[in-house]
């Protein structure tokens, strides 16, 4: 069963996105221009049909390619999502481009490249499949982050997010180290099987460094530091994408590994989430509070985020994984509208990222204003909107597993993180208009307005997203 | 005495631990930063090799090479950063590196 044909049909979305990248790269290369022409669509067109292939193909579970990749429910949910806002951000991303004048055709290329690597990624089933997908995903990242080459800031932020990068990849590689030692394997289901009983120390240190190389690519506290610098100096186009698909992806292969390679020590990694998770809560709400960067308040709240979905891996059931993947769909969905909103954000053709140029938004225009603050109130997870069901599910979970502490804390952190979404809504409404923005794009009004009606109305039809992420948590017990 | 596990695993960790000691203490140069990271990546071969060879199993060899290759794409990768970042600033000391804060 396990023949080449069998394989590459389970990897089908795989081998889309790696031809496709390969295509593009020749066809740039051949065309010769440096400006980016209909590589943007191409690139667009490839990851929906990569999406496609998930949504219409088998859905039968394989582990494939000598037990290092496996096609199951719960990659396939976190593919769609993570294809899914590579494509959007892909979107959002030309206009600005185009207008920084850095519209150069390698841009839909590294994105195409890098969402090959969170597929694989999230796909993993060993430990070597997990640092090919993450250094594939990263590389990519890092010259992104500096694509704009002629920017101080952007070629620090890439930098910045480079040597943090290279340490984090680092320690989880001396981690992956000692877990194949003391495992004498590299496949997770292996791990798990070696790993019954009382772990021994050299175990518990490979665990530990495996968690910290992975809690820096979801920047959760203590591992954080890169993000908001990174998010400020990256081109805001990139910082969208920062934010959305390559998080995904970190957050899918924590929750693959301590699921299906540690289930024996859930005692020993549950500490570790629990104490991360906590960190990042309180962190992203609290540094937030002074912030005057847009961009780097979003950093904040991303760090924030990981924290509330940690909450829901730390409780280790199933219906907590579910509220994970619940907790991210929607937190995509909540920051793709953001971040349109963010890109909307020009003055005289030039892009402006202070919360003070949003003054007195709702008089100048009145939509975005409505849907950016719709987005603020869903971050802040009031009910009805989107947000308040995510947290909701988590905080349920972990409720559930006895975790009434961890509960209380988020519950705590999140009413202060509502503080500075709310100051957002009260300055686009409250204060006096500083002149309005230019026409957006329209590519940017529609991101916005579909994310806004999905996030307002989410409550009316909750049934498909929840099931999804159900069935997907499934697959991992 | 001869030489076994245990004393390739402490050179690894030692390797490691100046590694990351160089990146964290180190505020004059990024070169030497990107140093320190072959530093740790290499003492990762060491610990993988290691084992290898002390369990009887070729997959930590594989996971060497695969490694190696990965550090060679991240070296190039890392001076391609550093060089826009030396255009743009004319410096590549560590203590400059502070556009952004807070």
């Amino acid at each position: 069963m396990t023949s080449l044909s069998f394989a590459l049909a389970h990897s089908l979305p795989e081998v889309i996105l790696g031809a496709g990248a390969i295509v593009l790269v020749l066809l740039g290369a051949i065309r010769g221009r440096d400006s980016d022409g209909p590589m943007t669509e191409l690139a667009v067109g490839i990851l929906g049909l990569a999406i496609l292939v998930i949504l219409l193909g088998s859905k039968t579970n394989a582990t494939i390619y000598d037990h290092a990749f496996i096609d199951d429910a719960f990659g396939r949910f976190m593919k769609v999502l993570a294809y899914s806002g590579s494509l959007v951000t892909l979107l959002m991303a030309q206009d600005f481009l185009s207008k920084a004048k850095i519209d150069k055709f390698e841009f839909p290329i590294l994105v195409l490249l890098s969402t090959l690597g969170m597929s694989m990624l999230i796909s993993a089933a060993g430990l070597i499949a997990l640092y090919l997908g993450l250094e594939l995903m990263s590389l990519a990242l890092y010259v992104i982050a500096a694509f704009h080459r002629d920017d101080r800031r952007a070629s620090e932020a890439g930098l910045k997010y480079f040597v943090l990068g290279a340490l984090s990849s680092g320690m989880l590689l001396y981690g992956a180290s000692l877990l194949y030692g003391f495992a004498g394997t590299v496949s997770f289901a292996g791990i798990a099987t070696a790993l019954k009983g009382t772990p021994g120390l050299g175990v518990i240190f490979g665990l530990v460094f495996l968690m910290a190389g992975l809690a820096f690519k979801m920047s959760a506290v203590p591992f954080h530091m890169w993000t908001p610098d990174v998010y400020e100096g990256a081109p805001t186009p990139v910082t969208a994408f920062f934010a959305t698909a390559p998080k995904l992806a970190a957050v899918a292969i924590t929750i693959r590994v301590v699921m299906t390679a540690f289930p024996g020590i859930t005692l020993q990694w549950q500490q570790i989430v629990i104490f991360i998770s906590i960190l990042s809560m309180a962190l992203g709400s609290f540094a937030a509070i002074g912030q005057t960067n847009i961009k780097r308040l979003m950093a904040y709240s991303s760090i924030g985020h990981i924290g509330f979905a940690l909450v829901g891996l730390a409780a280790g059931t199933q219906m907590g994984v579910a509220g994970v993947l619940f907790y991210m769909s929607i937190y995509l969905v909540m920051v793709l509208g953001t971040f349109a909103a963010i890109l909307s954000m020009r003055v005289d053709g030039k892009p402006v990222e202070l919360i003070s140029d949003l003054s007195g938004l709702a008089r100048t225009d009145g939509a975005m204003a409505f849907f950016l603050a719709m987005m603020m109130f869903s971050l802040a997870g009031i009910p009805p909107l989107a947000g308040f069901f995510a947290k909701f599910y988590v905080f349920n979970a972990a409720v559930h597993a006895h975790l009434y502490g961890l509960a209380v804390i988020g519950f705590l952190t999140s009413v202060v993180a509502a503080v500075y979404y709310l100051r957002i809504v009260k300055i686009m409404y409250f204060d006096e208009p500083v002149g309005g923005f230019d026409k957006a794009a329209p590519v940017l009004r529609v991101v916005l307005a579909i994310t806004g009606v999905l996030v307002t109305f989410f409550f009316a039809y909750p049934a498909p997203a929840v099931d999804a992420a159900s069935i997907a948590a499934k697959s991992l017990f | 005495m001869s030489v076994g596990l245990g004393h390739y695993l402490v050179v690894a960790a030692v390797l490691f631990t100046l590694g990351v000691v160089g990146i964290i203490v180190n505020r004059k140069n990024i070169i030497v930063i990107l140093m320190s990271v072959e530093l740790i990546l290499l003492s990762v071969n060491i610990n993988l090799v290691a084992f290898s060879a002390y369990l009887g199993d070729l997959t930590g060899q594989v996971f060497a090479l695969f490694i190696l290759t990965v550090a060679a794409a991240e070296a190039a990768i890392g001076l391609a950063i550093l060089v826009t970042y030396f255009r743009n600033r004319g410096t590549i000391a560590v203590e400059d590196v502070n556009m952004m804060k807070g």
